[in-house]
């Protein structure tokens, strides 16, 4: 039987209305879990005073020097006692979810078992990194609740100067715009840095996220250190039904303004179908009897706005891959970053291909360890030491792609001029093969 | 004692073995998706076969008798398999299109709406506030769930210019992350420094490094080292907190909230934006932050009014101007406006292109 339940107005306003209230959720816990009782207790406090009442600490498992993050209240009586004891230690577990965060009921009832038993029964899905949150535990129930999590196959997350968890997008699993196979990706990546995730050892944090279009419905491009995102290199493949039967939805003036009209580098345009070109990197569509789309593919930036508009009519081309960018950050210490490209086209098909991938994030988290300063993040360091200096440093080539304009400013020594045009020169007849 | 188990090092999980069957066959092989009405996707594979997802929304923060629930109802009608999207609503997939429908029901009656696909807008992605942080200036969960009552009718209704994606963050370190309407909370006043604490908990060369301002320094306070603060440099970023929590910034009076726009991450059309300040100095008025519903509809009545189709917030703003933007919503534009921090030109105006 638990502990009679505090006063908790403010809390009980956020019961009404059409959401749905975590607050009932709280209460629902509360009625046969002490610690829920004074964890709503330290809430409702906390909307009183307008204060947070947590602090943190070391807590983990044996094993592993991360993912636990651990909260211990604040709230101290004139004895230095908790006000509310039951939720005096209400620590969370970071749990790493399959790519795609696909579930089963079975798997998720296992989740609610366990948490019911070790935890206060409050899991949240999920944490803005990706995690299952298994939140409120003691800590002396973190062990035995990793134990049981981890004997059903799931693994802690990342917390603190480590390699953090990952997320990918539904991608592949039920997406026609996906490039790549992203939840290979994710798992090639994580799984074989994952040292780094659980033995908290780099300068800060470092991301890996894996979308599968330039769409980006994780958020690679500014919240992760390296971002994948799926594009492709040639041609937009069409598919005639489609597209007229677009038209038939919504008619011309729609395709005009809405597909044409709005496409960044004006790679589209209404082309009367004898007219349509049939030069490399041009391909059309028929969408009336007389009239085509026709796509202008090497002035396409694979910005998804017409495959968006038009699904299944545009689908992308046949030779896929994926964009890596490097650099994302949110706020502290600079200000928030983008991702920057280094890697204007990767192929990822082959098992060397998902080889390459993984060689590459073990150089730049390697260079990321030896070379950003204290609770630096990979933008910040390429802020610092400039983007030349990074690519040398993994040891990847330049390119064109990785810059919107040329520098403008003249302050820099350039006396190594004539060897640099010489490596351009060895680069263009490289890649003329 | 007993022995310590080792940890399993399995890292990410295959989610093959958790995936509907039908999404396993066609890994890879889809052709095409339609929008049925609000909440629902239709997706079809190359082959014919189709799956329905039904899309709700939750509370995030689920106790354990909520995602049971959440499984009863996917037993019944999802061949028991569901998944999570990035702002923590529920999909279930259903092969069978007659299910649909009666999957809708279910999750009425038991209080999820159905919404948050194509051009609605979708549950706040948020961070952890007064239930679990340990530097919160206000609550997430709570601010989120008071939004959406509001908003209730934009998520299940689908009649906005474009997606409409929203964040919220407990401090300005902002890991509720960017979007096209982001509610941060914001620090107003430099750290108050308990000088007893300081030389006892705080490595106060890495408290000084980690200013982006360089407005601290060591000083001997009382005779005991410390750190001050020259409070005409400082921002109130809060940088200084973690490393140190004598540094307290959180203060119950003077933190507030700020509303930030435009930002998307999806490259469509343009390139990826971040979101910029609008609207500060709104009161943290808990438990239903009635003055940060009033800002956030009013940008979104006017954006839903004035945008073309498919023009995200960025979109929008970008082909009327900021000028417009701030006459159109009537929300004051104030120096507070007008960015002084590194690469501030680059935001700057070195143009005669003005609208009248």
């Amino acid at each position: 039987m638990a502990k009679k339940m505090h006063d908790t107005p403010m809390l009980d306003q956020l019961e009404s209305g059409p959401w749905p209230s975590f607050v009932t959720g709280l209460k629902r816990l509360a009625k046969d879990n002490d610690m829920m009782v004074d964890l709503m207790g330290q809430l409702e406090t906390s909307y009183r005073n307008t204060k947070g009442y947590w602090k943190g600490g070391t807590v983990g498992v044996f094993g592993y020097g991360g993912g636990v993050i651990p909260r211990f209240t604040e709230l101290k009586d004139e004895n230095e006692k908790p006000v509310f004891p039951a939720a005096a230690e209400f620590h969370t577990l970071r749990i790493q979810p399959p790519a795609g965060m696909h579930y089963n009921t079975d798997i998720l009832r296992k989740f609610c078992d366990t948490w019911e038993k070790h935890g206060s029964g409050l899991i949240a899905f999920h944490g803005q990194s990706g995690d299952i949150m298994f939140q409120g535990v003691t800590t002396a129930n973190v062990q035995p609740a990793f134990d049981e999590l981890n004997e059903m196959g799931f693994d802690m997350g990342g917390a603190g100067p480590a390699l953090r968890t990952s997320m990918s997008c539904v991608g592949a699993a039920r997406c026609e715009m996906s490039n790549y196979d992203e939840a290979k990706a994710l798992r090639t990546v994580i799984n074989s840095n994952i040292d780094d995730m659980h033995r908290p050892a780099l300068p800060y944090k470092f991301k890996f996220k894996f979308s599968g279009c330039a769409n980006d419905c994780v958020n690679a491009i500014q919240r992760s250190d390296m971002a994948v995102i799926g594009t492709w290199r040639d041609n937009i493949r069409v598919n005639e039904a489609l597209a007229k039967d677009y038209m038939a939805h919504h008619g011309m003036e729609k395709l005009v303004n809405d597909v044409i009209s709005r496409c960044p580098t004006k790679a589209l345009s209404l082309k009367n179908t004898s007219d349509v070109s049939k030069a490399d990197g041009f391909c059309s569509v028929a969408v009336t009897d007389t009239q085509s789309l026709e796509i202008d593919n090497h002035n396409c930036v694979r910005c998804m706005h017409c495959l968006n508009v038009m699904p299944g009519a545009l689908l992308p081309g046949m030779d896929k891959g994926a964009t890596i960018l490097v650099g994302g950050k949110s706020v502290l210490k600079i200000g928030a970053t983008m991702g920057t490209v280094v890697i204007p086209f990767m192929k990822l098909e082959s098992e060397e291909d998902f080889e390459a991938l993984s060689e590459l994030s073990r150089n730049i988290l390697d260079f990321f360890a030896e070379n950003a300063l204290e609770h630096e993040r990979t933008g910040e360091m390429i802020d610092r030491i400039g983007l030349v200096n990074f690519l040398e440093g993994v040891g990847l080539d330049i390119d064109a792609n990785m810059i919107l304009e040329p520098r403008s400013n003249p302050y820099a020594r350039m006396d190594g001029w004539d060897e640099e045009v010489a490596k351009a020169e060895e680069r263009k007849k490289k890649a003329a093969g | 004692m007993a022995e310590m188990r080792p940890p399993i090092e399995s890292g990410a999980p295959d989610p093959m073995q958790y995936m509907h069957p039908v999404m396993v066959k066609n890994y890879g092989k889809w052709a095409f998706h339609d929008h049925p009405k609000p909440g629902v996707l239709r997706h079809r594979a190359e082959n014919g076969d189709e799956i329905w997802t039904v899309k709700a929304g939750t509370q995030r923060q689920m106790d354990v008798y909520t995602i049971r629930l959440l499984c009863d109802i996917a037993d019944k009608f999802a061949d028991g398999h569901v998944r999570f999207t990035a702002r923590s609503n529920i999909e279930y997939m259903v092969s069978d299109p007659a299910k649909v429908e009666p999957l809708i029901k279910a999750l009425n009656d038991n209080g999820f709406p159905i919404g948050g696909t194509a051009n609605s807008v979708s549950m706040i992605s948020h961070t952890q506030g007064f239930l679990h942080c340990d530097i919160p200036g206000t609550d997430a969960s709570g601010v989120v769930k008071a939004l959406m009552d509001e908003l209730y009718d934009e998520f299940i209704n689908c009649e906005m210019p474009n997606r409409v994606k929203m964040s919220t963050s407990c401090c300005e370190i902002n890991c509720g992350g960017q979007a096209d309407i982001a509610i941060i909370m914001q620090h107003t006043k430099p750290p108050k420094i308990n000088h007893d604490l300081v030389a006892n908990v705080c490595e106060r060369p890495s408290v000084v490094a980690r200013c982006p301002v360089a407005a601290i320094r060591p000083a001997l306070v009382n005779g005991k080292p410390s750190l001050e603060v020259d409070e005409k440099k400082c921002i109130c970023c809060g940088a200084c907190y973690p490393p140190c929590p004598p540094m307290q910034i959180n203060d119950p009076e003077h933190s507030k909230l700020a509303i930030w726009v435009g930002g998307k991450n999806s490259n469509a059309r343009s390139r990826p934006t971040f979101h910029k300040l609008v609207v500060s100095g709104l009161p943290n008025n808990a438990p239903r932050w009635p003055e940060v519903a009033v800002v956030v509809k009013n940008i979104l009545s006017v954006y839903k009014a004035d945008a073309q189709p498919w023009e995200r917030m960025a979109d929008w703003i970008d082909r009327i101007g900021w000028p417009r933007f701030f006459e159109k919503t009537g929300l004051p534009f104030t120096k507070y406006h007008i960015d002084d921090w590194r690469g501030s030109r680059a935001t700057l105006n070195a143009s005669a292109h003005i609208r009248f």
